[in-house]
């Protein structure tokens, strides 16, 4: 069964527009929670750029870690920690805004000129054709050993925020006087 | 510029990027809660991510190294995150703000 290539443009349109709409949202809600849900429909938009990149492998793990973990995991920090400074009023300065905007509008305008006015000569033959059996013979073989390093940074960074959070509570409840 | 091959160009990719990129740079600034901020870098990371990516699927002689550079950085955003995110909780414990502004004081 063939897809037509209307649809495949316009599946490709919504999730550049899911893309750039949850970048705002999660820059620009005013209540934490709602930019973390902002946050969590860019990177579903970004899954399904990775997808048109034809990496679906990629494309699945972007949802699986990133809406998975990182964003729900930043959701219990935000009911941990309820933020209800953000909309304190008179401590905003005024002028923070307007230097963001510029600073990244700035940001922006360059790499989007660099990235439009230089030459990217593609590669004339392509070693292998990207697809997840490949990557995984890659990850397994060439890059094995930092395959292995990731796993004990993410051990060490698990055991560090376990003993960061943990810490805390062991000092007070020694300090406390029984 | 022909909207029905958008998918197939190299240039909307990296204006997506460089739009990621510059909307988690304005949020880094704008940003007072250490949360925000930490959601921004997150934007920052994923525009980085989608720009290896492009280049990987469009130039690069071997395809496989965007996206296993693409999942190395998935590891250590999540890495990153979490120990953020508990530094987050530990300051919030003894300061009861997680505002930038207000941590101005190294003793805790």
């Amino acid at each position: 069964m063939l897809i037509p290539d209307t649809v495949i443009a316009i599946v490709f349109l919504v999730m550049l527009a899911t893309t750039v709409a949850g970048a705002l949202i999660a820059v620009n809600a005013k209540r934490l929670v709602r930019a973390v849900c902002g946050l969590c429909v860019c990177f579903i938009g970004v899954a399904g750029l990775y997808y048109y990149l034809s990496s679906p492998f990629v494309a699945l793990m972007q949802i699986l870690i990133y809406i998975g973990a990182v964003g729900v995991s930043i959701a219990f920090a935000v009911m941990l920690a309820e933020p209800r400074a953000e909309d304190k009023p008179g401590k905003q300065s005024g002028l923070h805004p307007v230097f963001g905007f510029v600073a990244g509008g700035m940001m922006t305008w360059g790499l989007v000129k660099i990235g439009l006015d230089a030459e990217w000569p593609s590669a004339a033959v392509k070693a292998n054709d990207g697809s997840m059996l490949e990557v995984g013979k890659a990850l397994l073989t060439t890059y094995s050993m930092v395959f292995e390093l990731i796993s004990i940074v993410l051990l060490v960074a698990i055991i560090g925020a376990l003993a960061l959070a943990r810490e805390r509570q062991g000092r007070s409840a020694q300090g406390e006087p029984s | 510029m022909d909207i029905m091959h958008l998918s197939n160009q190299l240039s909307t990719f990296l204006v997506v990027a460089a739009f990621l990129f510059g909307a988690g740079f304005y949020g880094m600034i704008v940003r007072r809660s250490l949360i925000g901020m930490l959601i921004s870098a997150e934007l920052v990371l994923a525009g980085a991510s989608v720009n290896l990516m492009a280049f990987n699927h469009f130039l690069a002689p071997d395809p496989t190294v965007g996206q296993i550079f693409t999942l190395f950085i998935m590891g250590i955003a999540a890495a990153e995150a979490a120990i953020a995110l508990s530094i987050i909780i530990v300051v919030y414990r003894s300061f009861k703000t997680i505002d930038a502004e207000d941590l101005q004081n190294l003793k805790g």
